[in-house]
C-alpha cells in the first residue's frame, strides 16, 4: 500500500517501488522479446525468398530510393537520441526539457512516417508497385520483383504501425509529464516507452540494408 | 436447505466482497478473473465438444449419416480450432494458473492485473469472431489452416477466423508475460526458485512458449489474411511463394503449442501425486529442469509434421532424431512421479484418480509419437486415424484429465466448498472408460489405414468406429455429471477449511476461499515444496 510519509506510491500487488520498477522493466523486455518474434517471422521469409530469387529482389530493391531511405534512417537514429534524452531529463526531474525532448522525438516519428507514407508508399504506388492493387513491372523476374514488393509493403508496414503507435504512447508521456507527473521517484513510464521506442529503431536499423542496399549497388 | 455453514459467509473472501456483474466484468483480482476465464472455456468446451459429438454419430456409418462432407469438414474444422486454442490453450494457465501463480509465490496478485484483465476481453474477442465465422459461412481448412486451401482456393470464410485465433493469440501472450514477471519479481521472502512447486515450473515453461511462439502464429495468420484480401503473398505460388513455407512458420508455433496444452498438466499432476502420496516429489530438480528442456527442445521438432510435405530428407532426419529426444525429458517425469508413488502413502481421492489416469494415458500418447516421429513408420500412419488418436491420447488423456484433476484438487480453494467425492470417483472413472473406448480403436483405424479428415470411409472399419462413437457417448456422460455436482457444491457442499487435503503450499495456508489479497500477511518461506515429513502423514 502507499506509503504516507513521501510521495512515492506503487500498485497494491507490490511491494515497493522498486519492485514495482523492476516488473515494469522486465514485463517491458519480455514484451520486447514478443516483438522479436513477430518481425523474426517476416525476416525468416525474407531471408528464404532473398536466397531463392536473387535476381527479382536485387531489381526490386533497385527501384527504392536509397537515399531517401537513408534520410528517414538519420531522423529515426536522431529521435532516439531525443528519446534517451528525454529518460535522464524524467531521472533528474527536468519537466520542462522532458518535454521539449518528448516533443522533438514525436516530431522525428511524425516526420518518419511522412517521409515513408508519402514520399516513398505513395511514390512507389503511382509507379505500379503495389502488388495486387497496380503492380506492372516490366522487365525480367516480374515475379520474384512482385514477391519482394510484398515484403517491402509488409515489413515497413508492420514497422510504420509500430511507429504509429510509438507515437501515441509518446503523446500521451508529453501530457503527462506537461502536468509534472515524472520525477526521480517516478519515471518508469518514460523509461519503458523508451526502450520500446529504441526497439522500433532497431527494427529499421535491419530493414534499411536488407530493402534498400542489396546487390552491390554502391 | 440443511444446516449452512457459517464461516464462509461471515468473513469476507474474494467471492463476497463485491456483488453484481460490473464488479466481475471490471475486476481486476487475479481470483475473479481465473472464475472468468473458467466460464467462458467451458462454454467453448461445450461448442467444440458438440461438434465432436455431431461427428461421431455420422461415422456411425461408413456412408456418413448425416452430413453433406463439406459440412462434415466444417465440424471437423470448428472442433479442431476452438478446442485447441479456445480451450485447451487457455485452460490451465489461464483458470489454474491465474488462480494460483500469485498465491503460490506468495504475492497479492500478479503484475500487471489490468493487463490480466485485458487478456480476458482479447480473449472473448477472439472467440467471439471465431464463433461468428463458423456460423456464417463455416471454416472447413482444419485448425491448421494450410495454404493455399485457406487462401487461393478457399472456400469458406477462413479470414474472420484466422483474425479470431490471432487476436486470442495477444491474450496468451499477456498472459505468459502476467505469469513470467510474476515468478521473476513477486516471490515471497524465502520463496526461492527452489522452494517453488513444481507447478510454478512447469507454468513459468509454458509461460516462455507462449511468449516466443505465439507471436510467430501471429505474424503468419496475418500473413494468411493479407494473402487473402489482396489475392497476393509470400506464400501464393503464383508469385513464386512456397505454401510449405506456411506449414513451416505453422507447425514452428504449433509444435511448441501442443506443448502449452500438455506442461501445464504435468505441473498439476506433479502436485497431486507428492499431495495424495504425502511424499516428497522423486528427483524435484529433474522434473523442474525436464519442464524447460521440454520448452526448448519443443521449438526445434516441428519438422515432424512435415515429413510427407517434401521437406528435405536430411531435415526429416534431424526432426525425427530431435523428436525422439523431446521425448525423454517427458519420460523423465513419468518415472519420478512414478518413483514418488513408490512407498507413498497413498490415497484415491477424485483429483488423484485423474492424475493417475493422466500418466497411463500421456505414457501411451507420447509412445505413440514416438512412432510417428520414426520417418518409415509414418509415410504408413501420417494423416490416420492414428495421428489423431496419438494426439487425444495426450491433449485429451492427458491435458483435460489434468485440468479435471486439478479442477477436482483445488475446487475447496476456490469456492470454500467440497463436492460429493463418490460421484467424482465415479466420473472420474467413466472419462477413463469412455476415454480409452473412443481413442483406442482409432489407433486401430489409422494402423489400418483409416485417414482422418474424411466424411466417408470403407465398411470394413465400420465396427472399430461405432466403438469409438459408443465411447464418445461415455465420455460425455462423464464430462457432464462433474458439471453437476460441482455447481451443486457451490450452495450445499459442506465447508472446505482451508486445508481439506493436508497438502503443503502456500495456496493451503490461507482461508477458502481466501481474500481480495490472498495473504493477510504475507508470507515467509523457510521449507522446500512437498516438505511432508512423516508426522504429517495423516491417517484417516
Ligand atoms: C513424446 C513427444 C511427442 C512426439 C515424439 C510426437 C510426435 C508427433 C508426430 C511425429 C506427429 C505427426 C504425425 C503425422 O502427422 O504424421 C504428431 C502429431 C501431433 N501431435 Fe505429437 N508428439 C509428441 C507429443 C505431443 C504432445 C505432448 C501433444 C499435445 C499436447 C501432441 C499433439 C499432437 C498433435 C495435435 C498432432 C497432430 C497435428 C495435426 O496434424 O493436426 N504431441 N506428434
Ligand atoms: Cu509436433
Amino acid at each position: 500500500m502507499a506509503d504516507h510519509h513521501s510521495s512515492v506510491t506503487w500498485s497494491h500487488q507490490f511491494e515497493d517501488a522498486g519492485q514495482q520498477h523492476e516488473a515494469a522493466s522486465l514485463g517491458m523486455w519480455v514484451f520486447l522479446a514478443t516483438e522479436v518474434m513477430f518481425f523474426g517471422g517476416l525476416f525468416c521469409g525474407y531471408t528464404i525468398y532473398r536466397n531463392q530469387y536473387v535476381a527479382g529482389f536485387v531489381a526490386g530493391s533497385h527501384e527504392l530510393n536509397a537515399v531517401i531511405g537513408a534520410i528517414n534512417t538519420a531522423v529515426l537514429i536522431c529521435s532516439s537520441l531525443s528519446m534517451a534524452l528525454a529518460v535522464r531529463a524524467a531521472q533528474l526531474g527536468k519537466r520542462i526539457s522532458l518535454v521539449s525532448c518528448l516533443i522533438v522525438t514525436i516530431l522525428l516519428g511524425l516526420t518518419f512516417i511522412f517521409v515513408k507514407l508519402y514520399l516513398e508508399w505513395w511514390h512507389d504506388y503511382q509507379h505500379g508497385f503495389a502488388p495486387a492493387l497496380n503492380f506492372t513491372f516490366a522487365g525480367p523476374n516480374t515475379r520474384s520483383v512482385e514477391l519482394f514488393f510484398c515484403f517491402y509493403f509488409l515489413m515497413t508496414g508492420v514497422h510504420a504501425l509500430h511507429m504509429i503507435v510509438g507515437v501515441g504512447v509518446l503523446s500521451v508521456l508529453t501530457v503527462k509529464a506537461w502536468k509534472g507527473r515524472y520525477g526521480p521517484d517516478h519515471f518508469n513510464s518514460v523509461e519503458i516507452a523508451g526502450l520500446y521506442w529504441h526497439f522500433i529503431d532497431i527494427i529499421w536499423i535491419f530493414l534499411f540494408p536488407l530493402l534498400y542496399l542489396i546487390g552491390g549497388r554502391y | 436447505m440443511a444446516t449452512a455453514p457459517v464461516e464462509i459467509d461471515t468473513r469476507v473472501h474474494y467471492l463476497n466482497v463485491s456483488y453484481g456483474i460490473k464488479s466481475w466484468l471490471l475486476t481486476t483480482d487475479h481470483k475473479r478473473i481465473a472464475i472468468l476465464y473458467m466460464v467462458a472455456i467451458t462454454f467453448f468446451f461445450l461448442v467444440g465438444g458438440v461438434a465432436a459429438t455431431l461427428m461421431r454419430i455420422h461415422l456411425i456409418e461408413p456412408n456418413g449419416a448425416i452430413f453433406e462432407p463439406g459440412t462434415y469438414n466444417k465440424l471437423f474444422s470448428t472442433h479442431g480450432i476452438v478446442m485447441v486454442f479456445f480451450f485447451l490453450i487457455p485452460s490451465i494457465p489461464a483458470v489454474l494458473g491465474n488462480f494460483l501463480v500469485p498465491m503460490m509465490v506468495g504475492a497479492r496478485d500478479v503484475a500487471f492485473p489490468k493487463l490480466n484483465l485485458l487478456s480476458w476481453y482479447i480473449f472473448m474477442a477472439g472467440g467471439l469472431l471465431v464463433l461468428y465465422s463458423v456460423i456464417w459461412g463455416g471454416v472447413d481448412t482444419g485448425w491448421t489452416f494450410y495454404t493455399p486451401l485457406s487462401t487461393t482456393y478457399l472456400n469458406s470464410n477462413v479470414l474472420s477466423a484466422a483474425i479470431g485465433v490471432f487476436v486470442a493469440g495477444f491474450s496468451s501472450i499477456l498472459t505468459g508475460l502476467n505469469f513470467v514477471v510474476t515468478i521473476h519479481k513477486m516471490r515471497a521472502p524465502g520463496m526461492t526458485w527452489f522452494r517453488m512447486p513444481l507447478f510454478l515450473w512447469s507454468i513459468y515453461a509454458t509461460s516462455v512458449i507462449q511468449i516466443l511462439g505465439t507471436p510467430i502464429l501471429a505474424i503468419t495468420l496475418a500473413l494468411v489474411a493479407v494473402e487473402r484480401v489482396f489475392h497476393v503473398g509470400i506464400f501464393d505460388p503464383a508469385v513464386g511463394g512456397d505454401p510449405i513455407l506456411f506449414q513451416h512458420m505453422f507447425w514452428f508455433y504449433s509444435h511448441p503449442a501442443v506443448y502449452i496444452m500438455i506442461l501445464p498438466s504435468m505441473g498439476v499432476v506433479s502436485e497431486l501425486i507428492a499431495c495424495f502420496s504425502k511424499k516428497r516429489i522423486f528427483g524435484y530438480s529433474f522434473v523442474a529442469f525436464s519442464s524447460i528442456a521440454i520448452a526448448v527442445i519443443s521449438f526445434l521438432v516441428w519438422g515432424h509434421h512435415m515429413f510427407l510435405s517434401g521437406q528435405s530428407v536430411y531435415a526429416g532426419i534431424i526432426f525425427s532424431a530431435l523428436s525422439f529426444a523431446v521425448a525423454i525429458p517427458s519420460a523423465i517425469k513419468v518415472f519420478n512421479w512414478t518413483a514418488t508413488l513408490y512407498k507413498g502413502s497413498i490415497s484415491y481421492d477424485a483429483p488423484m484418480l485423474y492424475a493417475l489416469g493422466f500418466i497411463g494415458l500421456f505414457t501411451m500418447g507420447g509412445l505413440t509419437g514416438l512412432f510417428l516421429a520414426t520417418l518409415a513408420e509414418d509415410t504408413h500412419l501420417h494423416d490416420t486415424y492414428f495421428v489423431i488418436a496419438h494426439f487425444h491420447y495426450i491433449m485429451v488423456g492427458g491435458a483435460v484429465m489434468g485440468y479435471l484433476g486439478g479442477i477436482h484438487y483445488w475446487w475447496p480453494k476456490i469456492t470454500g466448498r467440497l463436492y460429493n467425492d463418490a460421484w467424482a470417483r465415479l466420473a472420474a472413472a467413466i472419462v477413463f472408460i469412455g476415454f480409452n473406448l473412443t481413442f483406442f480403436p482409432q489407433y486401430m483405424l489409422g494402423y489400418l489405414g483409416m485417414p482422418r479428415r474424411y466424411a466417408i470411409y470403407s465398411p470394413e472399419f465400420q465396427v472399430l468406429n461405432v466403438m469409438s462413437s459408443a465411447g464418445a457417448s461415455i465420455l460425455a456422460v462423464g464430462y457432464a455429471i462433474p458439471l453437476v455436482y460441482l455447481i451443486w457444491s457451490m450452495r450445499y457442499g459442506p465447508e472446505a477449511g482451508p486445508n481439506p487435503w493436508g497438502a503443503k503450499g502456500l495456496e493451503w495456508q490461507t482461508p477458502s476461499p481466501p481474500p481480495t489479497e490472498n495473504f493477510e500477511q504475507i508470507p515467509i518461506v523457510t521449507e522446500e515444496a512437498y516438505a511432508y515429513g512423516a508426522k504429517e502423514v495423516q491417517v484417516g
